[in-house]
């Protein structure tokens, strides 16, 4: 067991855990934020994804160990000061069906069009193939990047 | 469908039940009694003495803040949105003003088994009446204030107008509305369909802005003081039991508390029973898993320990090609054949399937004094709430069953094992208790759909009519997964698009051979319609070629004159989704009218570049009538790309339009990942794939690049649409990649090198 200071959603957070415990499970379990969803546990289907330091990663594969200074954004962080464009697009196209895997889906897509304002069919579905969704809203989510990019141009 | 006493549970007792507890409730008012459970009025602002709650479906408070009870699941369909919006229509609230509650697991509220794709078909009706029926009340209790004919009180965008012009509002009327009797049922009059305000118009679903800001709870997300976590590591043979195992390594693992056995069933293992196993408690998800990685165990074999799918589905089509007990006959199909001047035969294999669902198996509970409450995502909260108690060995009274959101389901919810195993584990270590299914879990330890092979033979005369029909359809039962006499289809899973063949073909045999369950099998998303739509669609496509008519004219040819079909025809085994036949025909003039539609729609036979086609094929699932056209590239190295889908739909009265159409392209992503991807294969009884690594299912290159849904305007009954948009798109897939590459696709997943 060891003490990680963590700065998610730019607050500071002590944490106790084990080192290869996964970044998932330390946002869950110790830190109550239950908008990051686990779905495999090695990195296959996208549902836990969150920012460090502005980059998608899928947290239960991220050892806690290997946070250090980096910032964690979670859906809740992102929701902090209102709805985020590809929030707001989200809904315009109602997207979500279940919504379970949808917090994981945002978290990859704004990670896209912050660095790529502008993506293409092919961007899209590279930067978002990695995560499943079952009920099969990959239309829609499509499309609400797309509406989210038309927005910002 | 499930087996048949799972139908008559679901289609014919709970609608009675319904009835009788929307009249228990309007009782209690009548005695004046407060009946919504007491949290409710808590929850609302205002004055809670004015609580107006006439059933248990609706409430209104002295602020006028209404309340609808959503007792069905949501598991991404949008239940907890289309029927409360039903109600609000009749009530004629302000559905800005309408909260909506989760209903716990109660039979009060009628059936709650969220499965089979019948809430809209099962409850419109009676929301539209509980919502009058309020209605009415509010306009009786204004009439009463102004001493006016009620006749002269219209509610009315949350008030109540006078023909003068003034007005209440539902909050100042609520209290005393509350205070007259339930009118006469003969007295409560439905809107005219042109007045409606939300059925049938656009809607989004009340969770949406949760489910974008994270806030939205499922399964996982809830949490009591104390809680522990836990994960089981299971028999890899369903049932079978455990012959030794050794704790240490597990209890060193930090945060590991405890380290204690379920029993296991035995197989058949019924639908409610745990799979028991070696339980792992621990003060955190993480520690739970590690420490169940620790874990030494020895497992016994159990009665299926040889079963091997692969061999298994060779077996099956053997017997598929030998007569089969007859399950529906109509002429002499074999007699027809043999004078039949063409003859088209094909066999289908479809392997196992795992519903797969976002969200893994979970659930809390909390097991204290003998009672125990839970929260989890489950499709039929009643079921679970018996099977709990059961299993707990307490009344069914001490028994709370809070109903999360599901994050996704298909079917696999609808078993309540999951939700038994973390009572048990709670009862164990006295606390609350978290259980987590891992992925490997779901998938190797699931209720998985049915593996089949199929024979079909055609037979078509020198007038280039087609004479015989000739369809074996060979797999485990569902039955089987609770009873081992169950060893051959039952007339449900038959009744699934193979018995109910709308064709006008003269001589037809439909037939069975036994085919024993040997691993959980359960219902997913269409159940045997999946296979059974695979192979007729396919077949059918190779009718139009023999005969040399266009795919969608010949499918119009074997429909025959519009007619509500005889269901004698159909034999004596049809269940027709439990539904009377009478209520709902097999109404051949609805399914052309789809066939025109999406032939319109998707410019069928339009001049496509080479390496492209379409596609057709129609299926009746569910009560609901679909026609499919899927247009496909093929490229050189065989990649397949679904350019584009379209989907002409008669669900009748379409209550949801926009979330018909979002279940209809998630219903063609949901089978395209069965089509092009998906395979659970089973050696030496334990399950082949653990992960989405190698359990594969549609990503977003994948899916249809675009699903246009054709909604027929209808007055019709509402049916479902959860499950009818999967049967018809994989035939239709499939005959759009022939039309490219000529190869027929008689096997799925479909491999083209």
């Amino acid at each position: 067991m060891a003490t990680y200071q963590l700065t998610i959603n730019g607050k500071k957070h002590e944490v106790d855990a084990v080192p290869e415990t996964p970044l998932l499970w330390v946002l869950r379990d110790n830190l109550d934020l239950t908008g990051t969803k686990f779905g495999c546990g090695m990195a296959q289907c996208g549902a836990c994804t969150v920012h460090v330091d502005g980059n998608a990663i899928r947290s239960c594969s991220t050892e806690i160990s290997s946070i250090g200074e980096k910032k964690v954004t979670t859906i809740e962080g992102i929701s902090e000061a209102g709805l985020h464009p590809i929030q707001q697009a989200w809904m315009d196209e109602n997207v979500p069906q279940c919504g379970y895997c949808q917090t994981g889906q945002i978290m990859s897509a704004i990670a896209l069009v912050e660095k790529n304002p502008n993506p293409s069919d092919e961007d899209i579905e590279l930067a978002m193939a990695g995560n499943i969704c079952r009920c099969g809203t990959y239309e829609r989510i499509r499309k609400a990047i797309k509406t989210a990019a038309n927005r910002n141009a | 469908m499930k087996t048949e006493t799972f139908d008559h549970k679901i289609y014919k007792v709970s609608r009675r039940d319904f009835i009788k507890s929307t009249s228990v409730g309007m009782t209690g008012l009548l005695l004046g009694i407060q009946l919504s459970c007491t949290d409710n009025s808590k929850k609302l602002t205002g004055n809670p003495a004015a609580v107006f709650s006439p059933n248990f479906f609706i409430s209104i408070n002295g602020n006028g803040d209404v309340t609808l009870i959503a007792h069905r699941s949501e598991m991404g369909t949008g239940i907890r949105t289309s029927l409360p919006l039903v109600m609000a229509d009749e009530l004629e609230a302000d559905w800005n003003r309408v909260r909506v509650e989760q209903a716990q697991g109660d039979e009060k509220y009628g059936d709650q088994n969220t499965d089979g794709s019948y809430s809209v078909r099962m409850f419109y009706a009676p929301m539209r009446k509980a919502g009058a029926t309020v209605r009415l009340m509010l306009e009786q209790a204004a009439a009463k204030e102004w001493s006016v004919p009620v006749s002269e009180c219209k509610a009315k965008d949350h008030e109540v107008v006078h023909t003068s012009g003034k007005a209440f509002g539902f909050g100042y009327l609520a209290e005393k509305a509350g205070a007259l009797p339930i009118p006469e049922e003969s007295t409560i009059t439905l809107k005219d369909p042109k007045d409606f305000k939300y059925i049938t118009k656009h809607s989004s679903i009340v969770d949406l802005k949760d489910i974008v800001t994270g806030k939205a709870k499922f399964g996982y997300d809830y949490k009591l003081p104390n809680t522990k976590y836990a994960v089981i590591k299971r028999n890899p043979e369903a049932g079978a039991g455990l012959k030794s195992f050794t704790p240490d390594a597990a209890l060193k693992v930090p945060g590991v508390i405890k380290v204690f056995t379920l029993d296991a069933p035995g197989f058949p293992t019924n639908f409610n029973k745990p799979l028991g196993g070696v339980v792992v408690v621990a003060e955190n998800t993480w520690a739970a898993m590690k420490g169940r990685d620790a874990l030494e165990v020895a497992w016994s074999k159990g009665i299926n320990a040889d079963y091997d799918s692969l061999k298994y589905s060779n077996e099956m089509l053997k017997r598929a090609k030998t007569k089969g007990k007859a399950r529906r006959i109509n002429g002499d199909a074999y007699k027809a054949l043999s004078k039949a001047k063409k003859i088209i035969e094909a066999d289908y294999i479809v392997p196992h399937l795992v519903h797969a669902p976002m969200e893994t198996p979970c659930a809390l509970a909390n097991f204290h004094d003998n009672t125990c409450e839970v929260w989890a995502p489950v499709q039929d909260p009643q079921g679970v709430r018996k099977s709990l108690a059961e299993a707990l060995g307490i009344d069914l009274k001490s028994v709370i069953v809070n109903i999360t959101l599901l994050g996704g389901a298909f079917g696999r919810k609808s078993k309540p094992d999951f939700v038994v195993e973390a009572a048990l584990i709670s009862k164990n270590i006295g606390a609350p208790v978290k259980i987590l299914w891992t992925r490997e879990d779901d998938i190797q330890h699931g209720f998985y759909h049915s593996p089949s092979a199929q024979h079909i033979k055609v037979g078509i005369d020198e007038n280039n009519k087609v004479t015989s029909w000739l369809h074996r359809s060979v797999f485990p039962s569902i039955g089987g997964t609770a009873d081992s006499k169950s060893v051959e289809p039952s007339g449900g899973e038959l009744s699934l698009g193979m018995i109910d063949l709308p064709y006008a073909i003269d001589n037809i045999s439909c037939e069975t051979q036994e085919a024993k369950t040997q691993i959980r099998i359960g219902w997913m998303r269409s159940v045997s319609n999946i296979h059974h739509a695979f192979a007729i669609g396919c077949t059918v496509d190779e009718i139009a070629e023999a005969r040399g008519v266009d795919p969608a004219q010949n499918i119009l040819d074997l429909l025959g004159g519009d007619r509500m079909n005889d269901p004698k025809l159909f034999g004596t085994e049809n269940s027709n989704y439990g539904e009377k036949i009478e209520d709902f025909p097999w109404n051949t003039a609805r399914l052309r009218k789809v066939i025109e539609i999406v032939k319109e729609k998707s410019n069928w036979g339009k001049v496509l570049p080479k390496g492209s086609g379409q596609g057709i094929a129609v299926h009746r699932s569910f009560l609901t009538y679909v026609a499919c056209v899927v247009e496909v590239k093929v490229d050189g190295n065989n990649k397949i790309n679904i350019s584009k889908v379209d989907y002409a739909v008669d669900c009748g009265v379409p209550v949801n339009p926009e979330r018909i159409k979002a279940q209809f392209e998630g219903g063609a992503s949901f089978a395209a990942g069965i089509a092009l991807k998906s395979e659970i294969t089973v050696s030496q009884s334990a399950v082949q794939q653990s992960n989405f690594h190698n359990y594969l299912v549609a990503r977003m290159p994948d899916a249809p690049y675009e699903t246009a849904v054709h909604i027929i305007e209808s007055n019709e009954k509402p049916t479902g649409v959860g499950e009818p948009p999967v049967p018809p798109f994989i035939p239709a897939l499939c005959n759009a990649i022939y039309a490219v590459t000529g190869k027929r696709i008689r096997q799925l997943p479909i491999r083209l090198t």
